[in-house]
């Protein structure tokens, strides 16, 4: 494997997406609210809450023991924004499948496919450099974004013990670790999905699938279904390492230049 | 340089993969280092599916082949790294810079001095003074003669160059000749499928007519002598019944038309047969305004060979 062709294909595909106003458009703005929204959520909240003993009774039982010494309104207050925690995992899910699910049905319908795989660049080369280059934006812009608000907070008056929480083994789990892996699986995912299809705007709209079962986490949270500890959040990263690694494997192994090339229907 | 022995390519279409379609069949031929190929035939008839299986993009079905010396399935990477292959639509990165693209795809090449050899070729072909303008607002030869160029960044040893004037202006189609023409000259092995008769009549050493099989290949002279011999045209200044008589009666004269004021001879050797001839024909009073050898147009070799195989079929 030739670390160069990898940078090359990194380089160009960085070249072309951030040429392309709607894929700015998705990694700017889509963070940026993502990071605005609980600090504004928490400001509200920390108004209404501040005078709230009381606070954590529709806080469900199981969150309780996670809150440990903090008051009843710090702890209805971490249990709302750990909502948001899954949004901030699922900033390195969108970015990315909006730009591999492109990567590949793209040069087709460019014709740039084929001069591209008649150059002496391995599967393995091409596709790391794909994912590469849709998963390393995605996943800077979400720690960014993470860097941001967690320096927010003191700004609009959250208290020692909330932020503690934020900054604590769950959210830096949850932003630093897992959603890497979401975004590989992701990326991979898009990726598998660009090489099946001959339609962008087909690859992009399939591709969001993925966000189907983060989105059901978040439900399952909002409901009381599941509350994420530690022990939580090293399972899901456990999963998805399982995933990305069996994603990564089908994926080059499913990746057929022959059949990319000639499938037209 | 390419050696092909029974090439084939079965696709197999369908919703269960049922039915076949044979897209190149049994295709046995050899191309020389240093030869110009045309590559001839109907859509349809196998030359960019044949191309795609040549430089390791596709695989075949059945048979064997090489390229360079490196046979064909167990050393694709390095088949891809000593050919260039202009595709049939030039397919460049609009967003980017022609240096851009260019850079790029010597990066993947592994050419050594990436921006020496961009530039050396931007300038070759005219384009150095536009290398910083996305090739989006190119026009199409100008995108032509880039995807020349990145075929070439390489040095490849064989070049694959599927319709390489198609569509462009006879200007750009010239320009485009002439430098194909060029390579020729220093020696490159040159593969073109072209629908251009004319213009594989002028480029190639070489012509391959294909439809699913290889149905002929030779040179242009020798497609034209194997389907019609040689023919000489004698334009008289009056046709007289009894100078096709004096001619029919040479024994190496093989066929007389009598067309107009003008004979048309089929001859095996008009070089050594034309004095004679015209001798005869002074002698018996005819007055010769001028003798030609009748050239059929490769157009005419092409539409004849398919006919004859639609006929056997």
């Amino acid at each position: 494997m030739m670390i160069k062709h990898i940078q090359t294909i990194i380089d160009k595909e960085w070249a072309e997406v951030f040429k392309n106003r709607m894929v700015l458009f998705t990694i700017i703005f889509m963070p940026m609210i993502f990071t605005i929204l609980p600090l504004v959520m928490l400001y509200v909240m920390g108004e209404a809450v501040g005078d709230m003993n009381g606070g954590a009774a529709d806080v469900p039982q199981a969150f309780l023991a996670t809150c440990g010494d903090l008051s009843g309104g710090e702890c209805m207050q971490i249990y709302l924004v750990n909502e948001f925690l899954i949004l901030f995992m699922l900033i390195p899910v969108i970015i990315p499948v909006t730009i591999a699910a492109y990567s590949i049905v793209g040069e087709k319908t460019t014709h740039t496919l084929e001069p591209l795989l008649a150059t002496p660049i391995s599967t393995v080369e091409l596709l790391a450099g794909k994912s590469l280059a849709a998963a390393i934006p995605a996943i800077l812009v979400s720690w960014l974004s993470f860097g941001i608000f967690l320096l927010a907070l003191p700004l609009i008056g959250i208290s020692r013990g909330v932020r503690a929480y934020i900054g604590g083994p769950i959210w830096l789990l949850g932003v630093l670790v897992a959603g890497p892996l979401m975004a590989v699986a992701s990326v991979n995912f898009a990726l598998y999905i660009s090489s099946r299809v001959n339609d962008p705007r087909v690859a992009e709209q399939i591709s969001m699938v993925i966000m189907v079962p983060i989105l059901g986490l978040l439900f399952a949270q909002l409901a009381g279904l599941i509350v994420i500890s530690v022990g939580v959040m090293l399972i899901i990263i456990l999963l998805l390492a399982l995933i990305d690694v069996g994603m990564i494997y089908l994926g080059v192994r499913i990746f057929q230049r022959e059949t990319i090339l000639t499938r037209w229907k | 340089m390419i050696v092909t022995e029974g090439l084939a390519k079965v696709f197999k279409i369908g919703k269960k993969g049922k039915e076949e379609i044979v897209a190149v069949d049994s295709l046995s031929l050899s191309v020389k280092e240093g030869e110009a190929f045309g590559f001839l035939g109907p859509n349809g008839a196998g030359k960019t599916t044949t191309v795609r299986m040549l430089t390791g993009l596709i695989a075949p079905t059945r048979g064997r082949a090489s390229v360079n010396g490196l046979e064909l399935g167990k050393e694709n990477r390095a088949i891809r790294k000593c050919v260039g292959i202009l595709t049939e639509s030039p397919g460049m990165y609009e967003r980017l810079s022609a240096e851009k693209n260019l850079s790029i795809f010597a990066s993947l090449y592994d050419v050594e001095d990436v921006p020496g050899q961009a530039r050396k070729f931007l300038q070759m072909l005219g384009l150095w003074g536009r290398r910083q303008d996305p090739v989006g607002s190119f026009s199409k030869g100008m995108r032509q003669k880039l995807a020349i160029a990145r075929a070439l960044l390489h040095d490849p040893k064989v070049l694959f160059m599927d319709e390489p004037t198609s569509g462009l202006d006879p200007e750009a189609a010239k320009m485009v000749r002439d430098f194909i023409e060029s390579l020729k000259a220093r020696g490159r092995t040159i593969f073109i499928c072209t629908h251009n008769l004319d213009e594989a009549d002028r480029l190639c050493d070489r012509i391959g007519i294909i439809k699913q099989r290889l149905i002929a290949v030779d040179t242009p002279a020798a497609l034209r002598q194997r389907l019609y011999g040689r023919k000489v045209v004698f334009h008289l200044r009056e046709l007289n019944s009894k100078w096709v008589k004096v001619v029919s009666a040479l024994p190496f004269v093989k066929e007389v038309r009598a067309i107009g004021e003008k004979l048309v001879l089929s001859l095996e050797n008009p070089d050594r047969d034309n004095p004679e001839i015209v001798r005869c024909l002074v002698k018996a009073g005819a007055d010769i305004q001028f003798v030609g050898e009748l050239r059929h147009s490769l157009e005419e070799i092409y539409l004849e060979t398919l006919r004859d195989i639609e006929d056997e079929r």
